[in-house]
């Protein structure tokens, strides 16, 4: 049968949406839906592999105090810039809404772009974003012509405000950063994923397994971000290439439909012809 | 002869004869590094560093491109 997720490519032939199934935010098209952080690798080469291997899309980075010598700066862009792929600024670290503007203003400066990964924590603890700081934040730099990435939580009426702030797109956590969890709330995930079924959503953070990826993006999730699962594996490169392969697959699931589940056990072998049968 | 103006870059105290942002960066010796400014809080574009003027206790941040998540 033929479905809109499946198109024809010649007479008898179909192939899965996925072949076909791009991402688009702020206008543009991503190739990969693995948005990947560079921090935390043991090296810059380990890096720049594990980019390669997770084929990822978009990698997150940041800006930090540079002492007058160490020209850190300069080596890491001119690796970042390399690697030919989007680059999204954060403001992580940033408490309150105006650390996150400057921050944001003078990422725009540094890395020539107008994207920014908007984060403005609550607690150091649970590192999570303070809700109310963050829809001010945002709003100030959508009219300051920024394309805001707003790292949130599941809160539904955050994530309205968001929008009606002008983000185009939401990232809400999937677990604290740094927790390698996984979704530790999947029912209130599943929620904001239906709730807005047209604004592309992100799964930023708490990713500990490529299975927490794949999980996400059978729940319709339309992307996901990761830093340290890759970044603090044994070996970073195979399981940057192990994350790239479970959003696949579960992009792909949830676009060929997965089954409902069921509370009683149905036979998968046919019972009509079924030997003895009749003997009971 | 130049007045010496007390300031705190990055988090550390250091003492200038600089008059603005630019003159400053200078001194510090980042040349031409590829860093962003902002002063008291607020960033300073690279197009407004020779017309930002210091004043004492100003506190400057010196930001380069760094990885992150």
């Amino acid at each position: 049968m033929m479905t809109d997720t499946m198109i024809n490519t010649k007479p008898g032939a179909v192939r899965p949406a996925a072949a076909r199934d791009g991402l688009a935010v702020y206008g543009t098209e991503l190739a990969s839906r693995l948005f990947l952080g560079t921090a935390q690798y043991p090296s810059p080469q380990m890096l720049e592999h594990a980019v390669k291997a997770a084929g990822a899309g978009v990698v997150t980075v940041s800006v930090r105090r540079e002492g007058a010598r160490d020209k850190g700066g300069q080596r890491f862009w001119d690796l970042i810039a390399g690697l030919g792929v989007r680059v999204l600024p954060n403001t992580a670290g940033c408490r309150t809404v105006r650390e996150a503007i400057a921050t944001a203003e003078m990422a725009r400066e540094l890395f020539d772009t107008d994207w920014v990964k908007l984060e403005v924590i609550a607690n150091d603890d649970t590192l999570q974003p303070d809700l109310f700081g963050l829809v001010e934040a945002a709003g100030i730099l959508v009219r300051e012509g920024f394309k805001v990435f707003p790292y949130t939580t599941e809160d539904l009426g955050a994530a309205e405000r968001l929008l009606a702030a002008g983000c185009e797109l939401l990232m809400p956590w999937g677990a604290p950063i740094g927790t390698g969890r996984g979704l530790a709330n999947p029912y209130a995930l599943r929620t904001l994923r239906n709730y807005f079924p047209g604004v592309p959503l992100v799964v930023d953070a708490g990713m500990g397994a490529p299975s927490h990826a794949a999980q996400a993006m059978e729940m319709g999730f339309d992307a996901v971000l990761l830093n340290t699962a890759v970044a603090k594996a044994g070996d970073p490169v195979a399981m940057a290439e192990a994350f790239g392969a479970a959003i696949r697959a579960g992009r792909t699931a949830f676009l060929a439909g997965i089954m409902e589940v069921r509370d009683m056990a149905a036979p998968s072998t046919p019972v009509a012809g079924t030997p003895f049968f009749d003997l009971k | 002869m130049d007045a010496v103006l007390e300031v705190v870059v990055n988090g550390e105290r250091a003492r200038t004869r600089a008059r603005t942002l630019a003159e400053l960066l200078i001194e510090l010796g980042y040349g031409d590094a590829k860093v962003a400014t902002a002063r008291n809080g607020d960033f300073v574009p690279l197009r407004k560093r020779d017309t930002v003027e210091l004043s004492g206790g100003d506190t400057i941040e010196i930001v380069s491109p760094r990885q992150g998540g």
